[in-house]
């Protein structure tokens, strides 16, 4: 059936996938249909997708250094896309941003703006000019443009600390996704998470990930499509959700009104479960004020520009106008997925809300919810929680709780859809946690073995040994990493937007000026890194220890204190030192070319 | 002015006029988002802000990075600077 090379197959063999994913589905519908239990559709479901990702894996193994780190470099523009939506939308995009939007309105759609916008100083400033540098991992592009170890580690050192803030919410993730769906305690799954996302990346490195990352976007935006297109339809409000929404949000506010914001005393709330909320903020209106949106807008777009795995993913593309392209068809990926999430939850609030609906809860008695299967299965899985607090009977706006994660998990069985969609959006879900932990586990291990290992300790050692070192790195850091999410110390969604203001108060300046300002130097380079990364760390802790903070500027945004100090700190102590020598400014020449060989070889 | 030279202030205006269309879309709409959200301007009947954060930015920056990987590509095919087989 396939003949020739892979690389001219892929379309081929991604379409009997994609093809054989839809029987999947078929087959588990009518299975559900001859009494298949909810529970074994979905160990179906989660287990069937993870078996196929560490087939994947496995035959991607390698035993080459530039197809463990860079895949070889001939990832096509449009999978690479596929790839970079599916490395980048983590399970915080997958499942916690619909309930954010939920839950917060406004306030939240910043994340959406700044997640999308990102990519366009990706592809302006960055992605191009690196593929053209010819590195392994972002920290030998800051170690060659800079030149010296100090700078090198000063990038290792930013890098692992955004990366590992963000894998372990990932791992937390798997662990939430299987623990719910194989029906097996959280401490476990952590651990069945991290092997399957371990099985996808150890033989083949960068290689193995494109291609699982591939397969685990289509597996992902599938189960995200169909649910906002099958409950739009079951309700009525249009076949295509996206442009037919209006009349359903309108009717939000018009309810909004009519119930109003009732706000709960601190004892109501106590009775609450940790984690659950209710709907407090308008669904549309503009609740925020433009500081608070543009400031975490313009952390979460910097912050996407400096992020280490979606960089070196387009270090994976044959050419400079590949890597370009490639951000585009990344984006319009990521797109696909975000506009969705806005419908979504619209969708699920109308659901809940409207009386005139089948599905609506609000205004019924209580005791008539609390029977209702839907509740009962997510009140005990501990997503969602009703009270009767003024004890008139009857379920108020404010007396419905439910955690974010429910709203694309449970949106479905709301809207009375079939089990198969849940066991579907839950292994869409673990793809989308897995394919973000890889990239993540893979960027660290890589700076760690090539940087840290190869360049600095040991620049003799062989590839075999390298090879073996990176492997050896990658399950530690992956140990390490389910160990410390098995903690829960922060959320989901509160680490990941750390991450993001990590990596911008480290590297986003370095990044940038080592392409765009020809001046910059290694002593620059190194007080930028760790002077902004110190900085917006001690802010962080500042104002998560209770200090009032200054201009704003929360612990979702502390990345603009840090990058400010980065850029500040970084043109000052370039200016007061040497210019960098002329072989460095050449270099710097090349890399805005296009044309001719890449500044460092095919295999360094 | 060396051909590499004006390459690269082509390709430097061209990185501002790009900046500068994100910059409204990303930033310069937001500072107005409660007057735009008034506005009788409305997208599919959603209100203006809305939409403008649900899909309009999104979907311009989407569009925004191929025209500018457009525009890049005929800079570097004009000053012959487009890579060719056997380059990397």
């Amino acid at each position: 059936m396939i003949k020739g090379k892979f690389i001219d197959n892929l379309p081929k063999v991604y379409g009997i996938y994609t093809g054989g994913f839809l029987v999947f589905i078929i087959i588990m519908a009518i299975a559900e249909q001859a009494g298949m239990t909810a529970k074994m559709i979905g160990i179906f479901f989660v287990s069937f997708t993870v078996l196929i990702y560490a087939l994947i894996g496995w035959l991607s193994r390698t035993l080459q250094t530039d197809a463990y780190y860079v895949a070889g470099r001939q990832v096509p523009t449009v999978f690479n896309g596929m790839a970079t939506a599916a490395d980048w939308m983590s399970g915080a995009s997958f499942v916690a941003m619909a309930g954010g939007i939920y839950f917060k309105g406004y306030g939240y759609m910043a994340l959406l703006v700044g997640w999308t916008g990102g990519y366009v100083l990706v592809a302006s400033l960055l992605a191009p000019y690196l593929r053209k540098f010819g590195c392994y991992t972002v920290p030998d592009f800051i170690g060659t443009r800079y030149g010296g170890n100090l700078a090198r580690f000063s990038a290792v050192i930013v890098l692992t600390v955004a990366s590992f803030t963000y894998v372990t919410a990932q791992i937390n993730a798997t662990g939430t996704i299987a623990s719910v769906a194989l029906d097996i305690p959280f401490e476990i799954a952590v651990y069945v998470g991290l092997a399957s996302i371990l099985m996808c990346s150890m033989l083949g490195g960068m290689r193995a990930v494109t291609w699982t990352q591939v397969a685990q976007y289509i597996v992902l935006i599938i189960a995200y499509l169909l649910p906002v297109f099958w409950i739009s339809n079951n309700i009525g409000a249009g076949f295509f959700p996206h442009f037919m929404l209006a009349d359903e949000v309108a009717r939000i506010a018009e309810l909004e009104g009519q119930f109003g914001f009732v706000k709960n005393s601190a004892a109501d709330l106590a009775t609450v479960p940790k984690g659950l909320s209710a709907i407090t903020k308008a669904h549309s209106s503009v609740n925020a004020t433009p500081w608070a949106f543009i400031s975490l807008a313009v952390c979460m777009m910097a912050g996407t520009a400096s992020l280490p795995h979606v960089m070196m993913r387009y270090f994976t593309t044959p050419s400079v106008r590949t890597a370009r392209r490639s951000v585009g068809w990344s984006l319009f990926f990521i797109f696909l997925l975000y506009s969705s999430a806005p419908m979504l939850a619209t969708l699920s609030k109308i659901s809940l809300m409207d009386p005139n609906l089948a599905t609506g809860i609000i205004g019924k008695s209580i005791t008539e919810v609390q029977a209702l299967d839907w509740y009962q299965n997510w009140n005990q899985a501990k997503l969602m929680f009703v009270s009767d607090f003024n004890g008139n009977g009857t379920l108020e706006l404010n007396e419905f709780f439910m955690k974010g994660s429910a709203v694309v998990l449970a949106t479905p069985e709301i809207a009375g859809l079939p089990y198969v969609i849940s066991g579907l959006v839950a292994a869409g879900g673990m793809a989308a946690a897995m394919s973000t932990a890889d990239g993540l586990v893979l960027a660290i291990s890589n700076a760690l073995s090539h940087d840290v290992y190869y360049k600095i300790i040991n620049p003799k050692a062989e590839t075999a040994k390298r090879l073996i070192v990176a492997r050896v790195l990658l399950v530690l850091i992956g140990f390490a990493g389910a160990t410390i999410a098995a903690l829960e110390i922060q959320g989901i969604l509160g680490s990941v937007i750390w991450a993001f203001d990590f990596a911008m108060s480290g590297l986003f300046f370095p990044l940038v000026l080592g392409v765009w300002w020809k001046r910059a130097n290694a002593p620059g380079a190194v007080a930028g890194m760790l002077l902004g990364l110190i900085s917006g760390t001690a802010y962080l802790v500042w104002v998560r220890s209770g200090g009032s903070g200054f201009l704003g500027i929360t612990q979702l945004t502390f990345g603009i204190v840090g990058a400010a100090v980065s850029l500040v700190s970084m043109i000052v102590v370039s200016l007061i030192t040497a210019a960098p020598d002329a072989a460095t400014q050449k270099m710097v020449d090349d890399v805005r070319v296009p044309s001719g060989k890449t500044i460092l070889g095919k295999q360094h | 002015m060396s051909k590499q030279e004006q390459h690269w202030e082509k390709t430097r205006n061209l990185l501002f006029i790009t900046l500068a269309i994100w910059f409204v879309f990303s930033i310069g709409i937001f500072l107005f988002g409660a007057e735009m959200q008034e506005s009788s301007i409305r997208p599919f009947g959603y209100p203006l802000t809305y939409w403008f954060t649900c899909q309009g930015s999104l979907a311009i920056f989407v569009i925004l990075i191929f025209w500018f990987a457009g525009r890049q590509e005929k800079i570097d095919d004009e000053f012959g600077f487009t890579e060719r087989e056997g380059d990397q």
